[in-house]
């Protein structure tokens, strides 16, 4: 699992480094596109994301200990916040559709020059595709959350055999962690400036 | 696969740190700290990262197999990232067409 969290690593390393040279490339248009994200919708999943890796490790704790009923509790609390999560993202990408700021003919972000608005449709492309990758990671996650839920059920993970559980909260945790890197560099990095550079 | 079994205690603790670390790295990026904020918001999500691995993935109780491939992963990331931006930033240096 180990080995494959690490060929996971370097796949979305290759978009935080797409990032990060575009980013580098025009430092003043990210800021603000960057600053056109609400940041509480942010803040608040990175807490809901943080509480379902709690209570995933939670679960895993429960089939060390042979607690049959906390393993699948645990489980479905994860997924549920999980799915709150998901749920927060669909609002935000919702709204994105409203301003049109999804890249493309009608995309117009406020407070920029016309001939930086392609460099700004860059900055949300990668919005996007990191999200929309790491949202696509959290599906599967939920995925593999429901089968563990059943098996649970049926009382099939005890202290000797409880590998599944113990890897599905690798992945969990892996995207958490992916998470934890896109909040800042997509949501907060550069928000302190606040004028846009006309 | 990890046999320690850490207490709820510590579990709780360590959700509780990086809650903390969420509210400091939200705080701190409405406050101007020029070249800095890029340098404090990874900072914290790196402080992060260690919570979540070393506690939550158990890496603190894991083999010493186990480490290697987590540390040498990153070894490669950091190349990656490395050496694909000394490539970036460097050109045009030379003043050589198509360098």
């Amino acid at each position: 699992m180990w080995i494959f969290l690490i060929t996971e690593i370097m796949f979305f390393g290759g978009m935080f480094l797409a990032y990060t040279i575009y980013r580098g490339t025009y430092p003043e248009v990210f800021a603000v596109a960057s600053s056109s994200i609400k940041i509480f919708l942010g803040a608040a999943n990175t807490v809901v994301l943080l509480g379902s890796s709690l209570t995933m490790v939670l679960a895993v704790r429960a089939a060390q200990l042979g607690q049959q009923r906390a393993i699948v509790i645990f489980l479905i609390l994860t997924l549920l916040l999980g799915g709150v999560f998901l749920g927060v993202k669909a609002v935000e990408w919702k709204e994105k559709f409203d301003e049109h700021h999804i890249p493309g003919p009608t995309f117009h972000l406020e407070g920029l020059p016309d001939d930086q608005q392609g460099h700004a449709q860059l900055f949300f492309s990668l919005y996007f595709a990191m999200t929309g990758l790491h949202a696509l990671h959290m599906v599967i996650g939920a995925g593999i959350l429901i089968t563990l839920i059943f098996q649970a059920r049926k009382g099939k993970f005890t202290p000797d055999y409880m590998t599944p559980v113990d890897v599905a909260g690798l992945y969990w945790h892996f995207v958490d962690v992916v998470w934890i890197f896109l909040f800042p560099l997509l949501y907060l990095i550069d928000r302190h400036m606040k004028q846009p550079p006309l | 696969m990890s046999e320690h079994i850490d207490s709820l205690k510590t579990y709780l603790l360590v959700f509780a740190c990086l809650i903390v670390l969420t509210g400091v790295t939200t705080a701190v990026a409405f406050v101007d700290l020029g070249a800095f904020s890029v340098v404090v918001a990874l900072g914290i999500a790196v402080c992060k990262m260690m919570l979540v691995s070393l506690f939550f993935m158990h890496v603190r109780h894991s083999s010493r197999l186990t480490k290697l491939i987590l540390i040498g992963g990153l070894l490669w990331l950091g190349i990656m990232l490395s050496m694909t931006l000394t490539d970036f930033a460097t050109r045009g240096v030379m003043g050589v067409p198509g360098r």
